[in-house]
């Protein structure tokens, strides 16, 4: 399994045609605490950069886009319940959704762990 | 992703031009571990541990505010009562010696131009102020220019800028100001007076924005940080951001002006006719009476009411609310209530749908979300009142 990340702080793990997408404990971070998470549907279809979620934090709500294209195939629903998970644990149980992808070429844009830390000790 | 919303949104594209300024506390609360946003122009601390924390510390403990960015003016010369009636609503003539009171600023149609506090310092007892004034710092400076053109030239006014304001807020508020100021513990919500810490010159009012107990202290701007550390040092006392601010706020039930309250909005609309007494109504002679007496007799168009909102989901300034397919209204100020573990909101409504317990339905995102109208506060006041 193969994890990528964006410059708009989501990761997203690949594993054969899946991927498991939520954003990065640097962005759970700069939102603070974390009170509702609006999840996409199941069989929702999403082109790269489309809004696919919306997470509210105490001060602020923010979109979430997808990160590539793709099919919704499960929303994390323990997020409904205990939106706080995103603020606890950003990068496990804390995931917002899982996509089939539609084109894999679009990964080879994204960064790498190693590239989205100096990514973000640049900011 | 990006933010979408932020209570901050417009105040910072507004100063996106211009630098901001710093307050006489920048260092301290950097050393605090602040995070700090742009905000009335300047740079202010959002949070230090989280807004939920801080919010919860404060409504148990005592929190310690920042709010130097406000305005601070002094008012003195022959006539300045007269003068001052003249302008606001308030019953400046029977206000006592050492008491404070709610006021706005109202143009000719009656729109808020602004909302405040005046007190009355006892003779001398505060920088030769016969009248101190705090008013928004987003505001201030429109303010000072329309108070210079409706104020007599007789009547002095004094942008007291060297002087830092801070707040202390909370039930344990009393008890920490007490350890360091043993004099206020006589004091009674919106009292005020002049006190002193190791030589220090202290105003402090028996008041604030959070619903709770709690004092706000002007002090000279390089006196502050000394106080701070000394607040913080009490084991009740914890710094708090402007986000757990918002909340506190929004739970009381208080509105902020620039969101709940603007030009475009009359008191008795925005349900504040408590701040206009009975001598100031009968007589007038203020500007924007007009639009009291009119909306006191016909009732006002629209009014601010408290929502609650069913659900998880946040309903934030500038949602629209229906009844059915007739907009009825706006929020102006929304999130979620930490106290309540639930979404709330403040907007205004169109008077046949402002009564308590109307259904009424909010636009979020093209979703639609239900919402009753309730009475506010969200969360009880806890002043501490004098006993009669």
């Amino acid at each position: 399994m193969s994890r990528y990340f964006t410059e708009e702080h989501e990761w997203i793990d690949v594993e054969g045609e899946i991927a498991t997408v939520g954003i990065t404990d640097f962005a759970q971070e700069q939102l603070g605490d974390i009170v509702f998470v609006e999840l996409p549907v199941e069989g929702a279809t999403f082109d790269k950069g489309d809004d696919a979620a919306v997470v509210e934090s105490v001060k602020a709500a923010s979109d979430v886009y997808a990160p590539i294209s793709g099919e919704v195939v499960e929303a994390n629903g323990a997020l409904e319940d205990e939106p706080a998970l995103v603020n606890s644990d950003a990068e496990e149980d804390g995931w917002f959704f899982k996509l089939r992808i539609t084109d894999m070429s679009e990964l080879e844009g994204l960064m790498t762990e190693a590239a989205y830390k100096k990514f973000v000790a640049a900011l | 992703m990006t933010a979408t919303y932020d209570s901050n949104d417009d105040v910072a594209t507004l100063e996106e031009a211009l630098p901001l300024e710093a307050l006489p506390l920048d260092a301290w609360h950097r050393a605090q571990g602040a995070r700090m946003v742009g905000f009335a122009g300047y740079h202010m601390p959002i949070h230090y541990d989280g807004i939920m924390a801080e919010h919860s510390w404060t409504r148990e403990h005592a929190g310690l505010f920042d709010v130097s960015h406000m305005g601070q003016i002094g008012f003195s010369g022959e006539g300045v009562d007269e003068a001052l009636e003249a302008m606001l609503p308030a019953d400046i003539k029977g206000l006592k010696p050492g008491r404070q009171r709610y006021s706005m600023l109202l143009d000719q149609d009656g729109g808020i131009l602004d909302d405040l506090m005046v007190a009355r310092p006892a003779d001398g007892a505060f920088d030769g102020a016969a009248i101190y004034m705090v008013v928004n710092g987003a505001t201030k400076y429109d303010d000072m220019a329309w108070m210079i053109e409706h104020l007599p030239d007789e009547v002095v006014m004094n942008h007291m800028d060297e002087q830092a304001l801070l707040a202390l807020q909370g039930p344990e508020a009393g008890e920490a100001m007490a350890a360091l100021v043993p004099g206020t513990a006589d004091l009674t919500f919106m009292q005020c007076g002049a006190f002193d810490w190791n030589g220090v010159a202290l105003w402090i009012s028996r008041s604030g924005y959070t619903g709770e107990d709690g004092f706000e202290i002007s002090l000279p701007a390089d006196a502050a940080e000394g106080f701070a550390d000394a607040l913080c040092a009490l084991r009740q006392v914890k710094p708090i951001g402007l986000g757990a601010r918002d909340s506190l706020r929004l739970e009381a039930g208080l509105p902020l002006y620039g969101h709940d309250l603007t030009p475009a909005v009359s008191t008795i609309g925005a349900d504040l006719g408590f701040a206009i007494g009975k001598r100031r109504r009968a007589e007038g002679g203020f500007i924007g009476h007009g639009r009291v007496m009119k909306e006191l007799a016909d009732g006002p168009g629209t009014k601010r009411v408290g929502l609650k909102i069913q659900g998880r989901l946040p309903a934030r300034e500038g949602a629209q609310i229906f009844v059915g397919d007739n907009l009825v209204g706006e929020v102006t100020s929304g999130g979620f209530a930490p106290s309540l573990g639930a979404p709330i909101a403040m907007g205004w409504v169109s008077l046949p749908h402002s009564a308590l317990d109307t259904a009424l339905e909010i636009d979020v995102r093209g979703k639609r979300i239900s919402a009753t109208v309730v009475p506010m506060p969200f969360v009880p006041h806890r002043y501490r009142r004098a006993t009669a």
